[in-house]
């Protein structure tokens, strides 16, 4: 086995807001050996982005605080790092690419000056010898006649392009880990394709370990060896890729595989949504917090939260959070291809939805944000 | 850039002409006129003849116009009618002092609201911040004037302090320059409080923390640069506040410079110099107004001056 890379321990960050304390990651935890690639995969508000941001420390403090847990990168607990060592470590061993180009590059400043800055700092260049590593960087990265577009600043470059310098930046000073958090998200499906593709030969030139972060599993099918699927800041079903495509567990990755539009599928074939909202994550439902939204939720399902476990029909090293599908739960043997669920469960959620007033019927969607300041 | 630039200073000439339109107009339909008869000045009306015609004012105002505008581009500014000295002279003497004036102010105003407006952003809801935006408050709210007699009465009447009367020393410019820095100072603070606030909080800003800077680099080299643009569009604006505001502050403390000149020859209904002095403070205004466009150009990349 290789050496652990990273060992999240039952992270908790929360962000303590107005209307109360927003458990974004609620004990979190997993591991990742070097060179791995994983994925962490759930809808927006899950907790994501959240626990990327906790792995650097980079969650604004206030309103949020990571409040328990251990994060051990490399033998060290980052949590226990004092500011300077933090800084040590980000852009140089832990790199992260941001979801949207557009805004993630500084307008102001050249493209050959925010990627040199990294390696001036954490490599000790100067400043000749960053200019010619960073026409290197992005060579790699596929921009073209990198030497002249050096000077440009990223309003010059198109999405695709700032993404790719983007990953330039994350390469420059060969981190042991790269956080990617949505980094296709904002980008067109063919410009998507080829981000992918860069990531995962780079990743595995360099032996890079990677937590690809996204919403959608079609982006992960290819890209990584395991992954994890996220629900209400808990991690609700982990697994081998290949595993979690053909034997999911939990009714959740079963929401989320069905509403994955497929080539095969007939044309007028509708996709299912996963009916309901997100849980609050302020007061989360006491027992599963995908309960409310469960199609083949019982009375237990309501009462207590389920522990990660292992399946009794699946690999040893695949867990998930559900009543059903553990040993002895109704779900066992269920084919989630043929069998929905109960209907009549399905009329209730959408029902329970419609009632809400509109204004609860935004909450969860988007992670916490810090309040908007009275900007004057 | 530089055709910009050219252009930019070829509208200047329409612009004065217009300017000097309506002033030139403005001036004369005022009632009264510089030699009108008073307790001061009993004369017999065919000496007032003598004298407007001398002036030329017994003209109609339109061939007045015309006149003035010859005499203009001959570079004849006319004579004062109040001191008959030519206006040039009189101008030349106060522009050195009004000049000062203002750039001693700009640079006060700058130092202080710039630091304020980012500690301010930086440590938003704090007592440091509530206090910034305090001063700020005080500074757009209450006119200079009030400052001004305010301060002449504490530091100069009362505790002697200050001298208030005149120019020279340093110590004479203590609160002239004051007074005229806060109301742009307070303007600017608030400018940037907003713009660094949001700077701050810009996904590329957390691209640099991620990149592993200091909190001092995340500032100055990423969200600083950012949070000026703004800033530096308000510039221009604020220095035709301070050019303003100092026909005021220079008469209340009677501060040898073009400002108070403009004021008494608005009084004395001294024509040549309304019009020049006016056509002066336009011309700055304008270059004030080009040199930030230029300047917005250098600093924001996204913007390409043409």
């Amino acid at each position: 086995m290789a050496q652990q890379l990273l060992d999240v321990k039952d992270l908790h960050t929360q962000f303590f807001t107005r209307d109360g304390v927003v458990h974004a990651v609620d004990g979190v935890t997993f591991h990742l050996e070097a060179g791995e690639t994983l994925g962490l995969v759930g809808e927006s508000g899950c907790g994501k982005s959240v626990t990327a941001l906790s792995l650097m420390r980079l969650i604004p403090q206030p309103p949020g605080r990571i409040t328990e847990g251990s994060i051990v990168f490399d033998g060290q607990d980052v949590l226990k790092m004092d500011d300077d060592e933090v800084r040590g470590i980000r852009g140089n061993n832990i790199a992260m690419i941001f979801q949207d180009p557009m805004t993630s590059l500084n307008p102001v400043l050249t493209i050959s000056r925010q990627i040199s800055e990294a390696l001036e700092l954490h490599l000790k260049m100067d400043k000749s010898e960053a200019r010619k590593r960073t026409i290197e960087l992005l060579d790699l990265v596929g921009i073209p006649s990198a030497k002249k577009r050096l000077d440009d600043y990223p309003h010059q470059f198109s999405g695709g392009m700032r993404q790719r310098v983007m990953i330039a930046m994350a390469l420059s000073c060969n981190p042991k880990l790269i956080l990617a958090d949505e980094p296709t998200t904002a980008l067109d499906v063919t410009i998507q394709a080829q981000i992918l593709d860069l990531l995962k030969n780079l990743a595995r030139e360099f032996r890079t370990a990677f937590i690809l972060i996204t919403h959608d599993l079609g982006v992960v099918a290819g890209m990584t060896q395991r992954i994890h699927v996220m629900y209400g800041g808990k991690i609700v079903e982990k697994a081998d890729t290949a595993e979690l495509f053909a034997n999911p567990k939990m009714p959740y990755t079963w929401g989320l595989l069905r509403s994955i539009p497929r080539l095969d599928e007939h044309r007028k074939a509708k996709l299912v949504p996963i009916e309901g909202l997100p849980p609050d994550l302020i007061a989360p439902p006491p027992g599963c917090r995908f309960e409310p939204r469960c199609q083949y939720r019982r009375d237990v399902c309501k009462e207590k939260e389920p522990e990660l476990k292992r399946i009794p029909n699946a690999k040893p090293d695949h867990e998930a959070r559900c009543w059903g599908t553990q040993e002895g739960g109704w779900l066992v043997d269920t084919d989630w291809h043929r069998e929905i669920g109960d209907t009549r469960v399905i009329e209730e959620i959408k029902k329970e939805v419609a009632d809400l007033p509109a204004e609860t019927k935004k909450d969860g969607e988007e992670p916490p944000l810090p309040p908007p300041s009275p900007v004057n | 850039m530089l055709r910009y630039v050219i252009r930019r200073l070829l509208l200047i000439i329409p612009t004065m002409f217009f300017v000097a339109l309506i002033t030139f107009s403005l001036a004369h339909l005022a009632p009264g006129s510089p030699f009108d008869r008073n307790e001061n000045r009993p004369l017999p009306q065919e000496q007032l003849d003598k004298i407007n015609r001398y002036y030329g004012i017994d003209q109609p105002i339109p061939v007045q116009f015309v006149d003035y505008i010859g005499n203009l581009l001959r570079g004849d500014l006319g004579l004062s009618f109040t001191r008959g000295r030519p206006v040039v002279d009189l101008i030349g003497q106060g522009i050195g002092t009004t000049a000062q004036l203002g750039v001693q102010a700009l640079i006060v105003a700058l130092a202080f609201s710039i630091p304020l407006g980012i500690v301010s952003a930086l440590k938003q809801n704090t007592p440091l911040d509530y206090l910034s935006l305090l001063i700020a408050t005080i500074g757009t709210t209450i006119p200079s004037f009030v400052t001004a007699i305010f301060l002449i009465y504490v530091l100069g009447a009362s505790l002697h302090l200050l001298p208030f009367v005149g120019w020279g020393t340093w110590q004479h410019m203590v609160m002239p320059t004051f007074v005229l820095a806060l109301a742009p100072g307070a303007f600017l603070t608030r400018i940037t409080r907003a713009s660094m606030l949001e700077a701050i909080r810009q996904d590329y800003v957390r691209t640099a923390r991620a990149k592993g800077l200091r909190e001092q680099s995340v500032i100055v080299g990423h969200a600083l640069k950012n949070a000026l643009i703004p800033v530096a569009t308000i510039i221009g604006p604020a220095t035709a506040g301070l050019i303003t505001g100092s026909f005021i502050i220079e008469s209340l403390f009677n501060v040898p410079g073009i400002g108070r000149l403009y004021v008494i020859s608005i009084n004395q209904r001294d024509y040549p110099m309304i019009m020049s002095t006016t056509l002066l403070y336009a011309f700055v205004i304008m270059i004030a107004n080009i040199t930030v466009d230029i300047v917005y150009g250098a600093l924001d990349p996204r913007i390409k001056v043409s």
